[in-house]
């Protein structure tokens, strides 16, 4: 399976997305916001980061950058285009997610680990995954998703739903919200399912002497379902 | 010709960092703000010279780039 990761400035989660893929056997490709051709793959990831210096909005510089074309368009066309953190909030600035991903509620970065409640699994994201709640590592500023009641209604309507904020047992509740999402919505897909962006790091949860290996689990899924 | 355009939050969009000010007004003694909204000012320098055009480009920039019309409302000043 081959997959690339688009290297922003200000990207630096890119290389460890890097060192996650190839662990669990994906050929990796760093890709360069600067190119315009996207090198064959199964898998486009958008990696966490701060690109261009969060300049405007989150997200909406590197959302016009050259290789976004073509990784809008391979999206477009099926492909399979995960977006984590900054990633996530450079998809919905390109539109192929719905919302907006505002400010976290009490200001603060958080940096911690939470736990995430998979609210679909027909998808080759989560397809097979044996758990149902999943802990992932945060660290962002503005996670805080947004978008408009006939949005929501749109999300809800079609399953659009990846994850949810929960607590270990998968209790979906306000105090387990870490930044004010709606609903505790941690990632979101488009309407096809071929495009994820979710605000926690799968890469950082890889290895037991990181603070957990429920990312291990994703990518090892993952990879299978790609096959 | 230079065109002043204000970025604001929509209505019903949380803004948390104008609620902040809003409460470090009020701690300042400034008792009688109902209300703080915090947004963006851009002053776009264009060498478009005739005025309906410039704010006509200076909308599509509003559009593509300078405002997410999910949270956002934009406002083109006239160019003095």
């Amino acid at each position: 399976m081959k997959s690339s990761v688009i290297t922003f400035p200000g990207s630096n989660c890119d290389r460890d997305m890097d060192v996650a893929l190839k662990k669990f056997g994906f050929k990796n490709k760093m890709v360069w916001h600067a190119d315009t051709e996207l090198p064959k793959s199964d898998l486009v990831v958008l990696p966490g980061g701060f690109s261009y210096g969060d300049y405007l909005r989150c997200g909406s510089i590197a959302s016009k950058s050259k290789i976004m074309q073509s990784v809008i368009n391979f999206a477009n066309s099926g492909g399979m285009v995960m977006g984590i953190c900054n990633g996530f909030q450079i998809l919905v600035e390109t539109g192929l997610v719905p919302g907006v991903l505002l400010r976290n509620k009490y200001l603060e970065f958080i940096c911690k680990n939470v736990f995430v409640k998979i609210s679909d699994k027909r998808n080759k994201y989560f397809k097979n995954v044996n758990n149902e709640v999943l802990e992932f590592h945060i660290a962002h500023n503005e996670g805080n998703y947004f978008c408009t009641n006939d949005q929501l209604k749109e999300i809800e309507d079609n399953n659009q739903i990846a994850i949810n904020y929960c607590d270990e047992n998968g209790k979906i509740e306000d105090q387990f919200n870490p930044n004010g999402s709606i609903k505790n919505i941690a990632g979101i897909f488009n309407r096809e399912k071929n495009v994820l962006g979710m605000m926690p790091h799968p890469e950082r949860m890889i290895d037991t002497s990181l603070s957990g290996e429920d990312g291990s689990m994703f990518f090892k899924n993952l990879i299978n379902n790609l096959k | 010709m230079k065109i002043p355009v204000i970025i604001t939050l929509k209505k019903d969009v949380l803004d948390p960092q104008g609620k902040v000010i809003h409460q470090t007004l009020d701690g300042m003694g400034f008792k009688d703000v109902n209300e703080v909204r915090q947004g963006k000012y851009f002053e776009i320098d264009t060498k478009e010279t005739d005025r309906d055009k410039a704010k006509a480009k200076v909308e599509e920039m509003c559009k593509k780039l300078l405002a997410n019309l999910v949270i956002e409302n934009y406002k083109i000043i006239d160019p003095k």
